[in-house]
């Protein structure tokens, strides 16, 4: 599975979407379910899944799905 | 397993060097956590006290942002989860009102409240896995005030504040956080006070004596464990009773 589909996938059992999933639509603060309370629910189910710890300035910055994607190719071993 | 038996558990404690962090840290030691121990300096005789396999130790000022960040990723590293948070590092700087420095202002809330706030951050995110309790050290005088002690009871009642707040936010990740507020704790804090104002404190003690690390541990072993898995968002006083 590749860094965008494993963060698909945690989008989804984060937010708990239904697919199939816009993920153009997936911005912080403007995606329902992407509020600031859910944007920590987020950060922490991507630390794990990817099994890592993401840097302050890497969670402030995570604004949208592409955005959470490259932030987290960077963890992305496998 | 009774609810405070912490094996197989990590629970980090600041400022654990002495006092009532290094107290907490034996407790939960004692009931099979794994601790890592984080001061600013911490000595052998300390270090002699706990498993050497149960055991982490990181150096450095909770009042730095940065350093939260990098002793959770430590905890990371050695262990992949952490389950129980005592937020106990803190600095008493006694002064009346006319003569507090800015400089101790800042150092105060800075190793008191932005200490705990920076730690609660960077712990939230790891235990938010597991589910977790953080236990954060308050004082009487943040809750009743004292003369004499504007910066520190204004940064201890800061600490209620910050409990109160994560425990209605962190409550949906299983993160339960709660406050201790002691009262006459006989520490390093406490044993440069005068024997005048000793006597006098005592006086308003209801139990006619100061209280130790170890009783205030008790009831952080008791908020840190599974004895108390439906409390949280409050403040339990340690004080034997007294009145300010």
């Amino acid at each position: 599975m590749n860094t965008q589909s494993r963060v698909l996938k945690t989008f989804i059992r984060a937010f708990d979407l239904e697919e199939p999933v816009e993920t153009s639509e997936l911005a912080y603060l403007e995606y329902p379910e992407w509020t600031s309370v859910g944007h920590m629910t987020l950060v922490a189910a991507l630390e794990e899944e990817f099994d890592a710890m993401l840097e302050t300035s890497e969670i402030l910055s995570m604004s949208n799905f592409d955005k959470a994607v490259e932030i987290m190719s960077r963890y992305d071993a496998g | 397993m009774t609810p405070a038996d912490l094996t197989g558990r990590v629970a980090l404690i600041t400022g654990a060097s002495r006092g009532i962090g290094l107290a907490a840290a034996r407790r939960l030691a004692d009931q099979g956590a794994s601790v890592v121990l984080v001061a600013r300096q911490i000595g052998e005789p300390v270090l002699d006290m706990f498993d050497p396999e149960r055991l982490l130790l990181i150096e450095g000022d909770v009042g730095v942002a940065d350093f939260s960040q990098a002793a959770v990723k430590q905890v990371f590293s050695r262990y992949r989860r952490l389950d129980i948070l005592v937020n106990n590092a803190g600095i008493m700087r006694p002064a009346v009102t006319g003569m507090i420095s800015d400089a101790d202002i800042h150092e105060s809330l800075q190793t008191n409240v932005a200490g705990v706030v920076h730690f609660t951050q960077a712990a939230a995110r790891l235990m938010a896995r597991t589910g977790g309790s953080i236990v954060n050290l308050s004082s009487i005088v943040g809750v009743r005030g004292v003369a004499g002690q504007l910066v520190y009871a204004a940064s201890k009642a800061g600490v209620i504040g910050a409990t109160l707040a994560a425990a209605k936010e962190l409550a949906r990740h299983n993160i339960r956080v709660n406050a201790v507020a002691p009262g006459f704790i006989e520490t390093a804090l406490t044993e440069g006070l005068s024997p005048e104002i000793k006597a006098e404190t005592l006086r308003s003690i209801g139990l006619a004596r100061p209280g130790t690390a170890e009783e205030v541990a008790d009831v952080i072993l008791f908020l840190a464990s599974d004895l108390s898995r439906y409390v949280t968002g409050q403040v339990i006083g340690v004080d034997g009773g007294m009145v300010i």
